[in-house]
C-alpha cells in the first residue's frame, strides 16, 4: 500500500443508513494510521430519505470530491443507488453493493418500477472491473442489529485491500469511537462483511 | 464530558468537519459572544458553539432571524467583546440592512460574520455569490480553501477586524463546511466576556450628517484593507512559470491537483486569493506582468475575473484573461477536479484525456429518490386535512422554507409558490387580492418567528382574505432541530429562557379567526380547516404536533406500528393521498413496514374499510 498514491472511495446510501458513521470510522482509521485523508459529504435536505453520497480521498491530493469516472472503489448501501452512481466509475473500478433494496416512494406507490436485482448486478459487472454483491442487511441482522449495515460494508471494503488501511486499525476505531453499547454488534458486523467479501473474491 | 473542540492540546490533530474546524477557530480566537439563525450549510458551526456555551463563559444565542442576530452581535462587538455571527448565504440578505450601515459604524471588539454559500444549491433556494456583499458593503472578506485553513482563518479574521475597526466577512462554500479533514489544534485564547460602551453619538448615531463623515472613514479603511490584502499570507503565489492561474476557495484545491496531474508545475504560476475583498490591485498587477496568459478559476460569478481585467487595463496589459466562458467555466453550480483539470488543459494547450466513464445509455430508467417527509410526520397529516377540506375548490398554496417544503411533490402536491423565508404570508396577500382562487399559505413555527409575523400584520391591517396554516412542530426541524422562541426549553433541560406563544402572538396581531388543531385527529382537523376556509378575511390555523423525528430522538415517541388487515379493499386512498413512506406494495397489496411506521394512526383514520389496525403489543 503506497500511502502517497491517491485512492478514491465513493459511498452512496439512502439517508438514515449510517453512511456518515461509516466514513467517519474510515477517516479516523486513516488519521490513526498516518494516511492523508480528506472527505466530503452532503448534509441537510438530502438526509430526509434522499440519496446521500460521501467521497473519501486517501493520499496525495487536495480535493475532497471525486469527479465522474474517477472512483477506484464504489460502495453502495442500496442496490438501486449503487447502479445510479455508476457514472462515478470507470472500467477499473471495484464495486461493492448491498443487495437489500429500499423502495423509493414512487416505487412503493406503484408509480415506477424497481429494476430487478439480477439486472442491476449484470449492468454493474458489465461496466466495471469487479462486483462484490451480497445481502448486507441479512448479515447486519445476524450481527445483532439491522442498523449495522454500514459496518458490514466497511468490513467488506477493507477486505478488498484497495484502501490503504488495515483491518486492525479500523477495528480499533470501532472499539474506541463508536457508541459503547453498539461496539460488539459493530465489530461482529465488520467481521461478517469482511468474511463475505473474502468468500466472494 | 468536555466538548472535543475545547481540548487544550496545541499541536493535537483531530478529524474535523469544516464547520467544527470553524467553531474550533472561534474557540482559539477567544470568541466571547455568538449569535445565529440556523441554515444549511452553516448549521453545525452554531450547534457546536451552542454546546460549547453550556461548558464555558461563551454567550451563544439562536436569534429570531439573521438581521436580529447581526444587530445583537454588532452591539456586543461595539462594547468591546469578540463576537461571531453565523448564517447561510441567503441569511445575509435578511441581515443586509444592518450590514451596510454597520460598515460605516465599524466595531471595537472583533466581529466576524460567517456567510456559508451553497453553490449547486444542495439545501438552498438560490446560489447567490456573497462575495458581492463584501464589495457592496466595503467590508474585508476572507475565504478558506480547506478545512484546516478554515480553522486558521478565524483567529486571523478577528485580528483583522480589530486592526481595521470593521466587521470581517468570512465566506465559505458547502464544500468547506461539509468536508472533513485533519486539523491541528492551536493555542486557545481566554475570552474577554464583559465589555463596556462609551457614548459617542457623532460616531454611532447614523443620521445623515454623521453618516457622511463615516462613509469617508469607511473608504479610508478600505484603502488600508487593500494594503493588508496585498501583503496578506492568504494571498500567495506558487510556481514561477508564465501560465497564470488565479483562484479562490475550494477551486484552489482542484487547481493544485490539476497542476500535479497535468504535470505542468514548471510552467504555471498560481495566485491563490484568500483575502478577496478589497481585491489587492498591486499584487494582481505584479502577477499579470509575469504571465503570458491568465485563467481565473472561481465558482459562481466572475467576481475576481472582472477585477483582474480592470487591473490589467489600468496597467496597460493586453494578455488574455479568461474565466467564465462557454468553453471554460460556467457561473452555474459547483466545480469538480476533472472539470478544472479539463479547462486548464484546454486553456493552456496541454494534451489531456478526460476520465473514462462507462456507457450508461442501456440503463433502464431509474426511479428517482427525492427526499421525503418522514413516516408519521405531522406536516403530512396537516396537508391531508387541508387537501380534504379544500376538495372541490380551486386553490393556491404559497409555502415557505422548511421540511414542509418537501410536501410540494406528489402525492401531496401542497406547495405552489416558494421564494424565501417568510414569503408565504406576503405572497398569500397578493394572490388573494388579484385572483378568485382560495389561497391557503403554509409556514413553519420557526419561520413564522423569523419573518412571517410582519406578513400577518400586513394581512390583518389590509384586510386580506386567505387562510394561514402555521405548522407548529416545536422545533426548527430541517436544519437539525434547533430551538426557536416558541419552544419550551425546559424540555431540553435548559433553564433561563422565556417562551413566546404563537397562539398569543396571532391573537394579539388581531387575526379575526384563529383555530388550533391536532393534525393526527383527522376528522376534527378537516372540519376546523373547512370552517377556516369558509371565513371571509384572515383565518389562521395553528397545527400543533411535535416533529416525529425529534420526538423519537428524545425518546418521546410511543410508537406502535400499524398493519393492513385482510379487510383491505384496495381503495388505495392511503397510498394515493397520503403517501407515507412506511407504505409499500407487495403483489399489488398495500403493506406497512413495521420498522418505519411510528403509529401516528392517520392512515387508519382515513381508510374507508377500517382495515388498518395497530399491531398487537
Ligand atoms: S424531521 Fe420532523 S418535520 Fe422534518 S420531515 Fe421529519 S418528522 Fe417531519
Ligand atoms: S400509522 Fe400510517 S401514516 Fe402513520 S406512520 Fe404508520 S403507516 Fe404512516
Amino acid at each position: 500500500m503506497n500511502q502517497n498514491q491517491t485512492t478514491r472511495l465513493i459511498i452512496v446510501a439512502v439517508g438514515g443508513q449510517g453512511n456518515l458513521l461509516a466514513s467517519r470510522v474510515i477517516g479516523e482509521a486513516a488519521l490513526a494510521s498516518n494516511v492523508p485523508v480528506r472527505m466530503s459529504e452532503i448534509h441537510g435536505m438530502a438526509q430526509r430519505g434522499g440519496v446521500v453520497e460521501s467521497a473519501i480521498v486517501f493520499g496525495n491530493a487536495e480535493s475532497t470530491i471525486i469527479s465522474d469516472g474517477e472512483a477506484d472503489i464504489l460502495v453502495g448501501f442500496e442496490p438501486l443507488e449503487t447502479l445510479r452512481a455508476l457514472n462515478k466509475c470507470n472500467p477499473q473500478t471495484l464495486v461493492i453493493t448491498n443487495l437489500s433494496p429500499l423502495s423509493p416512494a414512487t416505487v412503493s406507490a406503484g408509480k415506477s418500477v424497481y429494476p430487478g436485482l439480477k439486472e442491476i448486478q449484470r449492468l454493474i459487472r458489465e461496466k466495471t472491473a469487479k462486483l462484490i454483491a451480497f445481502d448486507a442487511a441479512a448479515l447486519a441482522k445476524e450481527a445483532g442489529s439491522v442498523l449495522s449495515v454500514n459496518m458490514v460494508l466497511v468490513g467488506a471494503m477493507i477486505q478488498t485491500g484497495v484502501l490503504p488501511l488495515t483491518a486492525e486499525s479500523v477495528k480499533e476505531i470501532i472499539r474506541t469511537k463508536t457508541k459503547e453499547r453498539f461496539v460488539d454488534v459493530n465489530l461482529a458486523a465488520f467481521e461478517l462483511g469482511f468474511s463475505k467479501a473474502d468468500a466472494s473474491s | 464530558m468536555t466538548h472535543k473542540l475545547l481540548t487544550d492540546g496545541p499541536g493535537e490533530k483531530m478529524m474535523l468537519l469544516g464547520n467544527e474546524a470553524i467553531a474550533r477557530g472561534a474557540v482559539e480566537a477567544g470568541v466571547a459572544f455568538a449569535s445565529t439563525y440556523p441554515g444549511t450549510p452553516s448549521s453545525e458551526i452554531s450547534l457546536n458553539l451552542f454546546q460549547i456555551s453550556k461548558q464555558t463563559d461563551l454567550y451563544f444565542e439562536y436569534s429570531t432571524n439573521e438581521k436580529v442576530a447581526l444587530e445583537v452581535s454588532a452591539a456586543a462587538a461595539n462594547a468591546g467583546v469578540r463576537a461571531m455571527c453565523i448564517m447561510k448565504h441567503v441569511g445575509v440578505n435578511v441581515a443586509a440592512d444592518v450590514l451596510m450601515t454597520l460598515a460605516y459604524i465599524g466595531v471595537k471588539g472583533g466581529l466576524v460574520i460567517l456567510t456559508a454559500d451553497d453553490p449547486f444549491m444542495f439545501s438552498s433556494q438560490n446560489e447567490q455569490d456573497n462575495r458581492y456583499y463584501a464589495k457592496l458593503s466595503g467590508l474585508p472578506m476572507l475565504e478558506p480553501s480547506s478545512v484546516a485553513e478554515a480553522k486558521e482563518m478565524v483567529p486571523r479574521a478577528f485580528d483583522l477586524s480589530e486592526k481595521l475597526g470593521e466587521p470581517v466577512l468570512l465566506r465559505t462554500t458547502t464544500r468547506i463546511n461539509h468536508s472533513t479533514g485533519i486539523v491541528s489544534f492551536g493555542q486557545v485564547q481566554t475570552p474577554q466576556t464583559r465589555g463596556d460602551f462609551t457614548k459617542d453619538p457623532f460616531n454611532y448615531v447614523c443620521v445623515p450628517a454623521v453618516s457622511r463623515k463615516l462613509h469617508v472613514r469607511l473608504l479610508e479603511n478600505m484603502d488600508r484593507a487593500e494594503e493588508l490584502a496585498a501583503a496578506s499570507e492568504f494571498n500567495f503565489v506558487e510556481g514561477d512559470g508564465t501560465w497564470g492561474v488565479i483562484c479562490n476557495g475550494v477551486s484552489y484545491s482542484y487547481v493544485a491537483d490539476a497542476v500535479q496531474d497535468l504535470d505542468i508545475g514548471d510552467r504555471t504560476r498560481v495566485l491563490r486569493i484568500g483575502f478577496s475583498h478589497p481585491v489587492p490591485g498591486s499584487l494582481i498587477k505584479d502577477f499579470l506582468k509575469a504571465c503570458d496568459k491568465v485563467l481565473v478559476v472561481e465558482e459562481g460569478e466572475p467576481y475576481m475575473e472582472e477585477a483582474v481585467k480592470a487591473f490589467a487595463q489600468e496597467a496597460g496589459l493586453t494578455l488574455p484573461v479568461r474565466g467564465k466562458d462557454k468553453d471554460l467555466f460556467s457561473r452555474l453550480y459547483e466545480f469538480d477536479p476533472a472539470l478544472v483539470r479539463g479547462a486548464m488543459a484546454r486553456f493552456f494547450g496541454v494534451p489531456y484525456s478526460p476520465p473514462v466513464t462507462p456507457d450508461l445509455s442501456d440503463l433502464p430508467e431509474l426511479p428517482q429518490r427525492p427526499p421525503n417527509l418522514c413516516a408519521g410526520c405531522s406536516h403530512r397529516a396537516t396537508y391531508y386535512a387541508v387537501k380534504k377540506a379544500a376538495e372541490g375548490s380551486d386553490t393556491i398554496y404559497p409555502s415557505d422554507i422548511g421540511c414542509y417544503t418537501l410536501g410540494f411533490l406528489p402525492p401531496l402536491s401542497m406547495a405552489d409558490f416558494v421564494v424565501c423565508m417568510g414569503a408565504s404570508v406576503g405572497a398569500a396577500c397578493g394572490f388573494s387580492k388579484v385572483t378568485d382562487k382560495k389561497v391557503v399559505a403554509f409556514i413553519g413555527d420557526s419561520t413564522f418567528f423569523h419573518s412571517g409575523m410582519a406578513g400577518l400584520v400586513n394581512a390583518v391591517f389590509n384586510n386580506h382574505n386567505f387562510t394561514l396554516v402555521i405548522l407548529d412542530n416545536s422545533t426548527t426541524a430541517m436544519t437539525g432541530h434547533q430551538p426557536h422562541p416558541g419552544v419550551d426549553m425546559t424540555d431540553m433541560n435548559m433553564d433561563g429562557y422565556g417562551r413566546v406563544s404563537i397562539e398569543a402572538v396571532v391573537r394579539a396581531i388581531g387575526a379575526p379567526h384563529v383555530t388550533v388543531i391536532k393534525p393526527f385527529k383527522v376528522k376534527k382537523s378537516i372540519e376546523a380547516v373547512r370552517e377556516a376556509l369558509e371565513f371571509k378575511g384572515v383565518s389562521v390555523i395553528i397545527s400543533r404536533e411535535a416533529c416525529t423525528l425529534y420526538a423519537k430522538s428524545l425518546n418521546r415517541l410511543n410508537s406502535r406500528a400499524f398493519y393492513v388487515s385482510d379487510k383491505c379493499r384496495h381503495d388505495r386512498g392511503c397510498l394515493d393521498d397520503l403517501g407515507c413512506p412506511a407504505f409499500y406494495l407487495r403483489n399489488e397489496q398495500v403493506m406497512i413496514d413495521p420498522d418505519l411506521c411510528v403509529g401516528c394512526a392517520v392512515c387508519a383514520q382515513l381508510c374507508p374499510e377500517n382495515a388498518i389496525l395497530p399491531l398487537k403489543a
